[in-house]
């Protein structure tokens, strides 16, 4: 299948997503669907929760702290105490506390960063139960917020945003269970590895080397990753690692699923907000970025590799292949990537330190734009709202009127939530990047000179207050000062987002709606959607420039090229 | 009536303040400019620029610059250290230049408020001669013609002709008279006729002028909840701006490291940078634009009490009228006459004309004029003296008695009675006739000439000039029209139609005003209104913005938040229009301020790390001449541009009424696309300019 027949397979997909994978997460979410009713029962029991008693803002933020703070509890005692755990073929020891607590935080935020080699670092039940686990309960956590400040701004005079346990249980029963069990079948089918067996030893006859092949329950896991824009693989070389992604269809398959609930949520926010214009209107402007960036780093792919045409060996018609997952191709693999930078997923099929300095300019930007075109599951959203409270209440004031979003006044209050939750990204990004490069644990970890180094850094904690967990590579990374500021800007990158948009959507949820006509700002036009790009872009631009022109930038141009 | 001789007048009154509070002064007027000049040093203090968190962080980078330019003197050191100096005066500039203008017209005031002696009554009847300060609320006071009226109060008996010019600017005398809806005086304002007794209902230092004196200068400004939303939003980038400018002396320490390129990150440069980027446009000229928006209101004559009312009235989408004054010129005019049983129309027109004669009411001249416009009907020799026969709401009728000739018009049951009791017969048609006029909104008037009944006269209610037009404009702005009169809702449909408003509210009492304006309200909308007597206080109260006329009750304009001193009830229209154009200047200042950066980043990125790699010199699109020209340039770019929009800030964004998405997109090309290409080519012009003085 061509590059250009898969995208065209991959628009059809995600199109019937959108709209029926949409629809149905809303129904989820209205408590529609019920046919787990019986299994949703007992656990509500057990949790001691009245499923039909909805909570405040506060109390919801206060129940997924608590909630995300056990996972992450839980995530590193496993991995501390594994070697006295079952499902431990290679008798693997604990994990070192450093490495533990970066490895909890990052997958209990949904950002998967890897400071390790999962085949030699945790044990089969680690794997299942600690990281596994989180992969579900955190996309369902991200999930769960974005409904919450919909509702927000669905409901008039309600003191309640809904209810945090019940949202995280229903989005795990009825939306990640059932997707990415049928999406692990596929993988099973296609030849991805599903077992408990330990690695199996391999003698080559041709040269009679041993090798020893590591093996794992990777089909399922490998499905939730994609599905919950997660990204942390079973193995170190992730997508690229053949019992990962075996096959051509398994790779469609992962960007399909990466991008199949952070697009549909558009069409659920449309519909619990009784307006599907307002959805498409934002899914038009995370499709426009997107697209451009799939367009930017396809071409910039496309060119030769600068390092390779300098030592004059080998001609490069196919582009820059160096890096890239060669059973696909350079552009599948480009899509890939792009694709898990731009969802917060950070899974990779290629070496995103080998892209041109271009290529890896899309991949570092994209994540720069705050994860929203179309951003994590959940957080995709949830982002993109202060994204769109912020370009409303600049544009409502140019019609001369003081701004409104789908009826709700923003005011003092609404304005500062969005502000601080649109802006914490690039604050603890440049903050923490400029203590890496300031002492000697931080500028130590560099595998590269000259701004490729420097890129290395920035990219990392892009990658980590994003939730990406997508790695540059070059970087050692597992070192205490990584391990512990890594986790720092992953818990920032996440809560002090979350915690804001909670915060809107109870004081959203508490106010009336205005009635809108001819004279009000319209949210659903196709000026609004160029408006929102254009702050999006502005604010992505203006907090980063001078750190990506000291990066890729100048690398670009040192090579004469641009 | 004490023999106590009328207060000589304070020779303070005497200047000329004919024109009121509402002189407009040209935008750059000398004496305004001066004391702005001043007041813009005056405002260095940091207590003041605290207040401002954009500027301030503008005034401590200058210091550090200053600080940086004397431990390391050089031409470039000490030019951005000037720059940025002006930059903050400039900021304060705009402020007193707004301020300025409500500074002046405060003087004229106060000038008003001198100190007069009013004529207490003491309880025992005499009266005392206080002065005016010493006056509390609930006494009662004599003013006589040639008085100032010492303070705020309520005619508690009496009618006089008073002067108000003082403060309306408008020099016809009004009549003042004790109960009713015309009771109000104002501290300030001159009786010129009669005697009245006023009780007085303002606390000393709360009088009506102290509040105008007070909402003029500012004094007591406090931000608006958007003006507060916005602060804000610019305090955040300020905020993000630090870090991300901060970080660039490690980021640029260690890119040292990996070039090993011996170069060094410029501290001045990067004070430079932080400022360019900052929001200081916006920052610098946002109270500006909130003073000199309530300034544009006291030039249209209305004083709003607070800038909250101002911005809530561009939000404003539903606007109810009075249908009298607003939309009718307020009296109903004689349009047509109509004969029946077969006599003519000129016949109609000139037993209608002479049984008006006498009748001075506006409706009775209107006939007269409509005859003669008509007929060329003028007024007669009558013969015998004729008598007058006035109108009496036993009779309901009016007319003349020439000799044995008797004339009458009035309401058609009156009519008709009279006629047959004289033994006329009452024409087949005339039902018909009523009864169409009646259901199109007129009022018809039956004319008999002794039994005969001749004809009717059509009374009508004119709908303003250019009126429709108005709310068509309004329509386009999404801004719905609903007209409120006391008349039938047969009479209102008529009127509403022909004027096009949205909806009418017919039989209007105050209650019903009241469920109106909550209906709306609970739909979501913002409602505004203009109201004059007592019982429209709840109304005006009620509503999201609430006019009330000057020559209403006290309780009306206490209720409302702003106050019309013409009682102009089409101004409404005009606060809507303030109130928008407030809104859209802060909006486009703030996308303008914003779409700047893009430029100032081209011009200083490359000059700051030029020494560590040079290669960045790629970026330097405007082909600036050197880094420190570039870095100049930008920086006398980001504080002239501040001068060059005060006037914008002052006079405000240009609205016309069309819609939302129309005028957002003309806003979005001129301030954000503008916005972006602008300052390329002045940074560009200012570099030119810098680099043919041949010091840099």
């Amino acid at each position: 299948m061509g590059y250009f027949w898969t995208l065209v397979a991959l628009v059809a997909v995600l199109g019937l997503a959108w709209r029926y994978l949409g629809s149905y997460m809303e129904a989820v979410f209205a408590g529609r669907v019920r046919f787990l009713a019986w299994a949703e029962r007992p656990l509500y029991w057990a949790l001691g929760v009245d499923p039909g008693a909805e909570q405040s803002w506060s109390r919801y933020a206060g129940a997924l702290i608590i909630f995300s703070g056990a996972a992450i509890l839980i995530t590193y005692t496993i991995q501390r105490v594994q070697g006295s755990l079952p499902f431990n073929p290679q008798h693997l020891g604990a994990v070192t506390p450093a490495l533990s607590w970066n490895t909890a935080v990052s997958f209990a935020t949904n950002t998967n960063w890897q400071n390790y080699a999962g085949e030699t670092t945790m044990s089969y039940f680690s794997q299942m139960a600690a990281l596994a686990v989180q992969q579900f309960v955190s996309a369902a956590v991200g999930i769960a917020v974005a409904v919450a400040l919909v509702r927000g701004f669905a409901r008039r005079n309600s003191p309640t945003i809904g209810n945090f346990w019940v949202d995280i249980t229903r989005c795990i029963f009825y939306i990640l269970l059932p997707i990415s069990f049928l999406g692990g079948i596929i993988f099973v089918a296609q030849g991805a590895v599903q077992t408990l067996a330990g690695p199996e030893t391999v003698h080559n006859l041709l040269d009679g080397a041993t090798q020893v092949i590591a093996r794992g329950p990777v089909a399922f896991m490998e499905s939730i990753k994609q599905l919950g824009t997660n990204g942390g693989g079973y193995f170190n070389a992730n997508g690229a690692h053949p019992f990962e992604d075996p096959t051509g269809l398994t790779n469609f398959l992962s960007y399909a699923l990466v991008l199949s609930i952070p697009f549909s949520l558009t069409y659920t926010f449309g519909k619990i907000v009784g307006n599907l214009r307002q959805g498409l209107a934002l899914l038009a402007a995370m499709v426009i970025i997107f697209g451009t960036w799939v367009g930017f780093s396809s071409y910039a792919e496309s060119q030769p590799n600068p390092a390779v045409a300098a030592a004059h060996v080998v001609t490069q018609p196919a582009g820059n292949i160096e890096g890239k997952e060669v059973r696909f191709g350079p552009m599948p693999t480009t899509l890939y990537d792009i694709a898990s930078t731009q969802t917060s997923t950070g899974s990779v099929s290629g070496a995103n330190d080998s892209f041109n300095p271009m290529g890896g300019f899309g991949l570092i930007t994209g994540m720069m734009l705050g994860e929203v075109t179309p951003g994590g599951v959940g957080s995709g959203l949830y982002t993109i709202l202060l994204f769109a409270i912020v370009t409303v209440f600049i544009g409502g004031l140019m019609i001369g009127r003081t701004p409104e979003y789908l009826g709700k006044k923003v005011q003092a209050k609404e304005m500062k939530l969005a502000a601080f939750g649109v802006l914490v990204m690039p604050v603890t990004v440049l903050v923490l990047t400029g203590i890496a490069v300031s002492v000697h644990a931080g500028r130590a970890a560099i595998g590269n000179g000259g701004p490729h180094g420097f890129t290395e850094i920035l990219y990392a904690y892009v990658s980590q207050t994003n939730n990406n967990g997508s790695a540059f590579a070059g970087l050692s990374g597992n070192t205490a000062f990584y391990n512990v500021t890594g986790g720092i800007a992953m818990l920032l990158g996440r809560f002090a987002i979350i915690v804001p948009s909670l915060a809107l959507a109870g004081a959203l949820a508490t106010k009336g709606t205005v009635a809108s006509n001819i004279g009000t700002f319209r949210t659903d036009t196709p000026l609004f959607v160029g408006l929102l790009i254009g702050v999006i872009l502005i604010i992505g631009g203006l907090t980063f420039f001078p750190a990506v022109s000291l990066g890729p930038v100048v690398e670009q141009l040192s090579k004469g090229l641009f | 009536m004490t023999a106590v001789p009328a207060a000589v007048p304070p020779p303070q009154s005497a200047p000329a303040l004919g024109k009121g509070v509402a002189q407009a002064r040209s935008l750059f007027d000398p004496e305004i400019l001066v004391m702005a000049a001043s007041g813009s040093v005056k405002k260095l203090s940091p207590r003041v620029q605290v207040k401002n968190p954009v500027m301030f962080v503008v005034l401590v980078g200058t210091v550090i610059t200053l600080l940086e330019a004397i431990a390391h003197p050089s031409l470039f050191s000490w030019s951005i250290t000037v720059w940025l100096f002006l930059t903050v005066l400039f900021a304060n500039f705009a402020e007193a230049m707004a301020e300025g203008r409500g500074k002046a017209q405060a003087d004229t005031l106060r000038r008003m408020r001198a100190e007069t002696l009013a004529r207490r009554l003491s309880p025992s009847g005499g009266e005392e001669r206080v002065p005016a300060s010493a006056l509390s609320k609930g006494d009662l006071v004599v003013c006589e013609a040639g008085d100032l009226i010492p303070s705020d109060g309520e005619i508690t008996e009496g009618i006089a002709s008073v002067d108000e010019s003082a403060i309306t600017g408008e020099s016809a005398p009004v009549i003042r008279e004790s109960g009713g809806d015309r009771s109000a005086v104002t501290g300030g304002t001159k009786v010129l006729s009669d005697r009245i007794v006023v009780r007085i209902t303002a606390e000393r230092g709360h009088t009506f002028i102290d509040r105008m004196i007070g909402l003029v200068e500012g004094a007591n400004r406090q931000k608006t909840p958007n003006e507060i939303a916005l602060t804000i939003l610019l305090s955040t980038l300020t905020l993000v701006f630090l870090p991300v400018v901060v970080v660039l002396q490690p980021f640029g320490r260690f890119s040292d490291m990996l070039s090993h390129s011996h170069g060094a990150v410029d501290v001045v440069t990067l004070i430079a940078l932080l400022v360019c980027l900052i929001p200081t446009t916006i920052g610098a000229l946002l109270s500006a634009i909130g003073i000199a928006g309530m300034d544009r209101l006291v030039q249209r004559n209305v004083l709003a009490m607070s800038g909250r009312a101002v911005e809530a009235a561009g939000d404003v989408q539903t606007l109810l009228l009075d249908k009298t004054g607003t939309i009718t010129l307020g009296n109903r005019m004689a349009t047509r006459f109509v004969p029946v049983g077969g006599h003519s129309e000129q016949e109609v027109a000139e037993a209608a004309q002479l049984a008006s004669l006498a009748d001075e009411t506006p409706e009775g001249r209107s006939i007269v004029v409509l005859a003669k416009q008509r007929f060329q009907i003028r007024e007669r020799d009558l013969g015998e003296k004729p008598s007058f026969v006035p109108f009496s709401a036993l009779t309901r009728m009016s007319g003349i008695d020439i000799g044995d000739r008797q004339v009458r018009k009035g309401a058609a049951e009156a009519v008709r009675k009279w006629a047959g009791a004289l033994g006329g017969t009452v024409p087949p048609d005339l039902n018909d006739v009523v009864d169409a006029l009646a259901r199109s909104g007129s009022t018809p008037l039956v004319v008999a000439d002794g039994p005969a009944v001749l004809g009717v006269i059509e009374l009508k209610d004119v709908v303003k000039e250019g009126i429709r037009e108005r709310f068509d404009h309004l329509r386009a702005v999404g801004i719905r029209t609903v007209m409120i009169t006391g008349d039938n809702p047969l009479t209102a449909a008529a009127i509403a139609q022909e004027a096009g408003v949205d909806d009418y509210l017919a039989e209007a009492t105050p209650e019903r005003k009241m469920e109106l304006i909550k209906a709306e309200q609970a739909g979501g909308k913002l409602v505004a209104m203009m109201g004059d007597g007592t019982n429209d206080a709840p109304a005006l109260a009620q509503a999201d913005v609430g006019v009330a006329m000057n020559t209403g009750t006290t309780a009306a304009k206490e209720a409302g938040n702003m106050v019309d001193l013409d009682s102009n009830p089409t101004k409404l229209i005009d606060v809507v229009e303030v109130g928008k154009q407030l809104l859209i200047t802060r909006g486009a200042l703030t996308t303008f301020s914003i779409a700047n950066d893009v430029a100032k980043y081209f011009a200083i990125i490359p000059a700051l790390f030029a020494a560590i790699y040079p290669q960045l010199n790629k970026l330097n699109v405007m082909g600036l001449h050197s880094p420190t020209s570039a870095v100049l340039s930008a920086v006398i770019f980001n504080a002239l541009v501040i001068i060059a929009l005060i006037p914008l800030a002052l006079r405000g964004v240009k609205w016309r009424p069309t819609s939302a998405a129309s005028i957002l997109r003309r806003n979005v090309w001129i301030y954000g696309v503008g916005g972006v290409i602008v300052p390329f080519i002045f940074i560009k012009l200012i570099d030119l300019f810098l680099t043919a003085t041949g010091w840099y």
